[in-house]
């Protein structure tokens, strides 16, 4: 898979802050990036330089394989998390704008708009002004003149802020429904549950660092220990957690069950196969639920950045 | 990407629209219009309204000679004692009463003319009196020194000095003054549009600001792009405001002058007419004083001034609009704006008019921020070409600098929120 987007170790300094150290990341084409990190840690930052809104003090971007070029501006879309409309202008004649800045003609965006206006089933907005739409309907007109030009790179951040669910849903469909026809996107987002679901590659940054990235998949395996969660009936509940505390190592879990069974939480050793668990399991009582723990991407978050402090 | 015309438009729509942008330019021409008309009818119930003088004239050769006017009508009260006078005046709330004693020799009249009355008298009403009974006394002193008042009359000599410049061309002394009243106008008109225009290019970068669409449209958009579609979209939306009022301005004033007939001109005109004295030859020569400015250079310099000042300040305001969050924390700010308008202003009206080419006017024409104001002011007495050339080279060269610094400025403080800078931090955002 090629990369679309190429970050080489930029740096970006405010004065004596440095708000970037050298980061690189690599967003494959195709693929849903989660750009993870706590409050300040340089994301908007990033995203800012791949905007070319600023610009950065070391490193470059490319996209395409292109150096960053200010003609890119038309390959992007952008949502930023800080994001507003013109309240006294009209939603049909601020989408029109915005979209002929991206470089669309006249003819064309309004086209594409009025394809847009009808599938959120909006059209009657057309003539109205902002501040009569509320912060919900404002953030559906953001969304679609983010993604009208149709560009190679979507860039969301926080995209369902604002929305109630049912809105988010839709906007969520969309989104997956872009990166079918091809698109890109990258995604900036504290909604951990949103990046499980959504993202299959993720970049953490903390402190103006890159921490991790990769496939998900891979960052998940790298941050699982050999931790399973069991759940069993025994006859005699106590001895046999006595014995399995002899041979494992065993903590409580806490999960939710309809009758009372025996719930812990079971580490290998690092290559030791789980089926001499289950083995024992099996042959002392009835096993209900045996699972491999893996690590959330909020718990991989909160571990990494607790560790980098 | 050029969008700079795509933003000129929207920036344009966008002032254009505005209802108070709507209301002003329509109101404001009614408002100016009915400020002229308010004064010269004050100033005509002013005048109706007839100052009622008793005269106690104990000579009695002195009332026939005290003319009644539109101002003015005195009344003869010589038939009641001065006590008696003095109560009637009272209980019928005349507005004053002259005395004028008999039994005294005239050069003690001069001092014993009394004039009572409540409030202090009005100066031209008393001046008045006095130069009548002047008139009177001198002729009479004249003849009882045997002296023809004719003949004095026909050997009083009136002086009129005819200027002339050296290629043989009459001019009136009216030509200082039309060219202060070109230069003074002019000036007067850019500081206006300065502010007007300047505070509203403030305003709407603050407003993108606010409504934090900035991010979203700085995604497309060079902040510098931006700056100058704003810059020359709300200076289109002024011009067009000024042609706006000027127009129906123009045709209130005419229309409503023809229908009350109230003499509305504007006062230098009225003031100008006074001092050429209505003179048909006068106003010739007046005439031929306009058309003698040098107009065409008049109105290339005027455009290069006004263009250039205008540029340089709205950039100027719109880096403050970026710098800042609301309109409020911009007042720290205005200071090194409002001074150096002002102080072009004053030295313009002051120091220019006294002498349009001693060493403070022309210090003033040449720095960036006074010379707009200043230079357009001296132009009409004639400024050597090289000291305007050199002005004009300063100004182009430190609109380039200004535009460039608040292009910086700009750039990172649309992207800032939640705090009020200090002139150190505007001074550290240049450097990143």
């Amino acid at each position: 898979m090629t990369n679309l987007l190429e970050v080489k170790n930029v740096s970006k300094h405010f004065g004596s802050f440095t708000a970037l150290d050298s980061v690189s990341l690599s967003v494959p084409e195709g693929s849903i990036f989660g750009l993870l990190g706590p409050n300040g840690a340089g994301k908007t930052t990033l995203i800012r330089i791949i905007n070319q809104i600023t610009m950065p003090d070391e490193g470059e971007v490319f996209l395409g394989q292109e150096k960053l070029h200010p003609l890119h501006i038309k390959d992007i879309g952008y949502l930023p998390e800080e994001r507003g409309l013109y309240k006294s202008m009209k939603v049909g004649e601020q989408a029109l704008y915005l979209a002929q800045l991206k470089g669309l003609s006249k003819q064309e965006a309004k086209e594409r708009l009025k394809y847009w206006f009808d599938k959120f089933e909006i059209s009657h907005w057309w003539g109205k002004k902002i501040q009569e739409l509320s912060k919900g309907m404002a953030q559906k007109v953001q969304f679609i003149v983010t993604v009208l030009h149709q560009p190679k790179l979507l860039i969301f951040d926080e995209p369902f802020s604002g929305f109630d669910p049912v809105n988010a849903n839709i906007i969520k469909d969309e989104i997956l429904k872009l990166k079918e026809e091809g698109a890109t996107i990258i995604f900036s987002t504290h909604r951990m549950e949103s990046v499980e679901e959504l993202c299959d590659h993720i970049a953490l940054i903390n402190k103006s660092k890159k921490l991790v990235e990769g496939k998900l998949s891979d960052v998940k395996r790298s941050h699982k220990g050999n931790i399973f969660e069991v759940g069993v009936l025994f006859d005699d509940q106590d001895r046999r957690l006595q014995e399995l505390k002899q041979k494992f190592v065993v903590t409580d879990a806490n999960f939710k069950t309809i009758d009372e069974q025996l719930k812990i939480k079971v580490t290998l050793e690092d290559n030791a196969s789980p089926n001499d668990l289950l083995a024992y399991l099996t042959a002392n009582g009835r096993v209900l639920r045996f699972n491999e723990v893996i690590p959330t991407v909020n718990e991989i978050f909160i571990k990494t950045v607790s560790e980098n402090e | 990407m050029n969008n700079l015309p795509l933003i000129l438009k929207r920036e344009f729509i966008a002032r254009v629209r505005n209802r108070t942008f709507v209301v002003m330019t329509f109101l404001s021409p009614l408002i100016f219009v009915g400020m002229i008309l308010l004064i010269s009818w004050l100033a005509t119930i002013n005048s109706s309204d007839v100052k009622q003088v008793a005269v106690v004239d104990e000579t009695g050769s002195f009332f026939e000679i005290l003319k009644s006017s539109e101002e003015v009508n005195f009344l003869n009260y010589t038939d009641y004692k001065l006590e008696q006078a003095k109560d009637s005046v009272r209980s019928k709330e005349l507005y004053g009463l002259l005395y004028i004693p008999g039994n005294t020799a005239n050069s003690k009249l001069e001092e014993s003319v009394q004039f009572y009355a409540d409030e202090s008298p009005n100066i031209s009403v008393i001046r008045n009196i006095e130069k009548s009974i002047a008139t009177k006394i001198t002729n009479q002193n004249f003849k009882e020194q045997g002296l023809d008042i004719h003949k004095i009359e026909e050997a009083r000599a009136r002086v009129n000095i005819q200027i002339e410049n050296f290629s043989g061309e009459k001019t009136s002394k009216m030509s200082t003054y039309i060219k202060m009243i070109f230069g003074g106008a002019a000036g007067y008109f850019l500081m206006m549009f300065i502010i007007i225009y300047g505070n509203m290019v403030m305003r709407s970068v603050i407003e993108e600001k606010s409504n934090r669409i900035i991010e979203i449209i700085i995604s497309s958009v060079k902040p510098m792009q931006l700056m100058l579609g704003k810059i020359l979209g709300t200076s289109f939306a002024g011009i067009l405001q000024f042609f706006i009022w000027v127009l129906l301005g123009g045709i209130l004033l005419t229309v409503i002058t023809s229908i009350f007939g109230v003499n509305a001109q504007p006062p230098s005109m009225d003031a100008a007419e006074a001092m050429a004295g209505a003179n048909q030859e006068q106003i010739q020569l007046i005439l031929n004083d306009i058309l003698k400015l040098p107009l065409l250079t008049l109105v290339v310099s005027f455009l290069i001034y006004f263009i250039g000042g205008y540029f340089l300040y709205s950039a100027i305001y719109a880096a403050i609009g970026a710098a800042v969050d609301s309109e409020t924390d911009s007042q720290q700010f205005m200071l090194p704006v409002i001074l150096p308008l002002m102080l072009g202003i004053y030295v313009g009206f002051f120091s220019v008019i006294e002498n349009p080419h001693g060493t403070i006017s022309t210090i003033f024409s040449m720095i960036p921020l006074t010379s707009p104001i200043v230079m357009l002011m001296r132009i009409p007495f004639g400024v050597p070409w090289w000291e305007v050339a050199i002005s004009m080279l300063l100004l182009i060269a430190s609109i380039v600098l200004v535009i460039w610094f608040a292009g910086k400025i700009y750039r990172i403080g649309i992207l800032m929120y939640g705090k009020k800078p200090t002139y150190k931090e505007l001074f550290k955002w240049l450097k990143y």
